[in-house]
């Protein structure tokens, strides 16, 4: 594995509108997920588990929160004298008339932040967002990519395509992508692109260089669709898990299908998933509580019922309590009597006593954060 | 000539702890799990940063490896500091040739040098085995306040206790008149806690007075406090009101934690204004099965639980499968009751397995003599083989066979 050579880029906005609840006061890459992290950890665990130890995180907006949890990149080991993460916000070039700096579309953003990845010097660079849940095995995808002779590896899925936009479905020949399309499409089984994407970097210069002196915008459309004849651009398989996150809902039932089965493939021993420490106490369970099929987190204190939830840190839940089917986040407070069903909870979240919640698991009920029900 | 501190602590962390039985054999005993994701060291450590004393020197002895690696450069107490921080001190050779820690105030002289570095004005002797959340700088304001030489923080414990510990008498002014050594017959119910506030000045020329003295023990409590309270100097003790406990026997290490449960215990490890760190294994949120049956316990991230929990504490990545009962016990990281085990009344230290069927264990309901009952004791790495029972007290540090049918 060559993993010294390749530069980690982590896209932290990318879709933000899609879950605009959840990133109304954050990043995509800083929403929280299964109970003790937040979206950004998998991806850069994932990285940091093959090797890569310099990785830039692209960020917009709202990135407060984001960089409150990444800190030095500690608990990732990521805080180097060589090398570590770097946080790369907008950056405006005087006299490119890029109003404020902020950038629009994934060429822009590539390009604002061109000087890092040139001056890194690494051969390779992997791209990523943090939309995608996965344990993946990066230096697979890489040795992979280095071995196939590839000028571009996009990983991917087959299953139901996301309702993302820009997002890339495509037909292979062998492992060779040969037709490329952007829009939606109603077939329950496409190859979906997981926006995890390997290039070399020298080629990557070449390509966006060329991209903005065209004045052109669109990744997918402009420098993958158009350049499927004159390069190898090849299509890794994942069969391992990898989920899409693409609206509330989506993010509900993945929470959902953790605690019916698939933490297991997700928390996968070999691969440990970082995040920022807390120093909380272990769960405490009270007598007469009643938690099943559920994952919780350490600073939990639980005196009432807990059925098919997912309970953050410091989550209390008081006596007669009962929360069912619900994601629960970070320090919010149950108290007693309170019946929680089908709901995302924030952090912070206060219910009263005796309060009724209640959404539908195909429309989960959404409170806000610090918001007193 | 470096920067100068107020306060530098020394944390004697050397000491076997051997009434731990099978627990200490490969680990000193600060480094001795507690609390579900604790180590007993964490507590005194943390108490230091709470308390603003950001230069610590660690004295290490017996079987450090374990702690040594724990600490690290110190960064879980944020401890890694570019002056002060954590530091290890191992016994050390030197041109007049080597020396083991003879005793804690030994410990202390043969690393003169280390606190001269800081040349603080005060200096802190803490114990690494004890479990209590103290503010080490209100006791240093009282020491300042009373100019004393040396301040001794004090506890008062029930009488029928008292013969365990160095007792002390005081004034009404908190100056201490008499000193007395685990007496039979206790006069005072005033106990030392291990906790001292020395002024370094005074404190370095009585170890070095001490050193040169024959036949001296080396030891604080035997040998240089009492030196100093002969000579007349200003004594004091700073009296302790929250939650100590010398966890040094099995029984004691077992009740300390379930004492966690315990809601009228005034141990609050949830506090924001007094976090007790730790360094923490990185699991993901504990699973709860739907055929778990958990109440009165704690339970550590990255545990999976299908079986029966308690009046327990399990510390991280313990497997509980269905069918399996654990109450009254204390299961350390990575243990993995088997379906259909039984653990009560036991400490299970780290990666065992304990098969299916077997039985950990004795409830004192069940034993005639109560004088034969008491905890039972796995030992780390030890398989308890299908069926195979533990009686109460047992300690078993190997593979124990079950009957195989």
């Amino acid at each position: 594995m060559k993993a010294s050579s390749v530069l980690g880029i982590i896209f932290s906005n990318t879709y933000d509108e899609n879950i605009s609840e959840l990133t109304s006061v954050r990043t995509m890459g800083s929403v929280p997920f299964a109970g003790r992290y937040r979206l950004i950890d998998f991806i850069l665990s994932d990285m940091v588990n093959c090797g890569i130890s310099k990785v830039g995180i692209s960020t917009k907006s709202n990135y407060q929160s984001l960089m409150d949890h990444l800190g030095s990149g500690k608990p990732w080991d990521l805080s180097r004298k060589r090398e570590g993460i770097t946080l790369l916000p907008p950056f405006s070039l005087i006299g490119k008339g890029n109003a404020g700096g902020m950038f629009s579309g994934r060429i822009d953003a590539i390009a604002n932040m061109m000087n890092y990845i040139s001056r890194g010097g690494k051969e390779y660079v992997i791209f990523a967002d943090c939309n995608v849940v996965c344990n993946l095995d990066y230096g697979k995808i890489i040795d992979d990519h280095i071995e196939s002779g590839a000028d571009i590896t996009i990983a991917y899925k087959r299953g139901v395509r996301p309702k993302l936009s820009n997002l890339m479905t495509f037909e292979l020949e062998g492992d060779k992508i040969v037709k490329l399309e952007t829009a939606d499409t109603k077939d329950t089984a496409v190859n979906y692109s997981l926006n995890i994407l390997v290039i070399r970097r020298v080629l990557l210069e070449r390509l966006i260089d060329g991209a903005v002196s065209m004045g052109y915008t669109s990744f997918e459309r402009d420098i993958i669709a158009r350049n499927l004849d004159s390069l190898y651009i090849r299509g890794h398989k994942v069969e391992e898990y990898a989920m899409t996150i693409d609206s509330l809902q989506s993010y509900y039932d993945i929470s959902m299908g953790l605690v019916n089965g698939s933490y297991k493939e997700l928390f996968n021993r070999e691969r440990t998933i970082y995040t920022k420490v807390r120093d909380d106490v272990p769960a405490v369970y009270g007598i007469c509580s009643k938690a099943g099929n559920s994952l919780i987190a350490d600073g939990c204190i639980i005196k009432g019922t807990v059925e098919n939830s997912i309970l953050f840190r410091g989550v209390y839940v008081a006596e007669g309590a009962v929360v069912k089917d619900s994601v629960i986040m970070q320090d919010t407070y149950i108290s007693q009597g309170s019946k929680i069903n089908c709901a995302i909870l924030d952090k912070e979240v206060v219910v009263k006593p005796n309060r009724e919640l209640s959404g539908a698991p195909t429309y989960p009920l959404y409170i806000g954060k610090n918001i007193t029900v | 000539m470096a920067k100068k501190i107020e306060c530098l602590a020394m944390l004697l962390a050397g000491g076997q702890g051997s009434r731990l039985g099978i627990l200490t054999k490969n680990i000193a005993k600060p480094a001795v799990p507690y609390g579900g994701k604790y180590r007993i060291i964490d507590f005194p450590l943390s108490n230091c940063i709470n308390s603003g004393i950001e230069t610590v020197g660690v004295l290490t002895q017996y079987q450090p490896l374990e702690l040594n690696d724990y600490i690290g450069n110190g960064a879980a107490w944020d401890l890694d500091r570019i002056y002060g921080g954590v530091h290890i001190l191992s016994p050390y050779q030197q041109i007049k040739g080597t020396q083991w820690y003879k005793g804690t105030a030994n410990a202390i002289y043969q690393n003169i040098n280390f606190i001269d570095r800081y040349n603080p004005e005060y200096v802190a002797v803490l114990s690494g085995d004890h479990i209590y959340k103290m503010d080490y700088a209100k006791m240093l304001k009282f020491h300042k306040e009373k100019e004393a030489a040396c301040t001794i923080a004090m506890l008062e414990v029930p009488w029928e206790e008292a013969s365990r510990f160095g007792l002390m008498f005081v004034n009404d002014d908190g100056a201490i008149t008499e000193f007395e050594e685990k007496p039979k017959n206790p006069r005072s119910n005033k106990a030392s806690m291990g906790v001292y506030i020395f002024t370094w000045k005074k404190l370095r020329q009585y170890l070095i007075d001490d050193e040169a003295k024959e036949g001296s023990g080396n030891d604080f409590g035997h040998d240089v406090i009492p030196a100093m309270h002969e000579a007349g100097e200003r004594m004091f003790a700073y009296q302790f009101d929250g939650y100590w406990k010398d966890v040094g026997t099995i029984e004691s290490l077992w009740e300390a934690n379930l004492d966690l449960l315990n809601p009228k215990v005034d141990l609050d490890l949830s506090d924001n204004s007094w976090k007790i760190y730790s360094k923490t294994a990185d699991a993901p949120p504990h699973y709860i099965s739907n055929k778990a049956k958990v109440e009165n316990s704690m339970i550590s991230e990255g545990c999976e639980i299908e079986g029966d929990i308690d009046y327990s504490v399990l510390f991280s990545n313990v497997t509980v499968e269905e069918g399996a009962t654990v109450r009254y016990s204390i299961v350390m990281p990575g243990t993995v009751v088997k379906k259909g085990a039984v653990v009560e009344y036991a400490i299970v230290a780290e990666n065992a397995v304990i098969e299916g069927g077997a039985h950990v264990g004795e409830s004192p309901e069940t034993i005639a003599n109560l004088e034969d009952w008491g905890i039972a004791v796995i030992g780390e790495k030890v398989t308890i083989g299908n069926g195979a029972k533990v009686a109460a007290k047992a300690m078993v540090d190997e593979d124990l066979k079950g009957d195989e049918q």
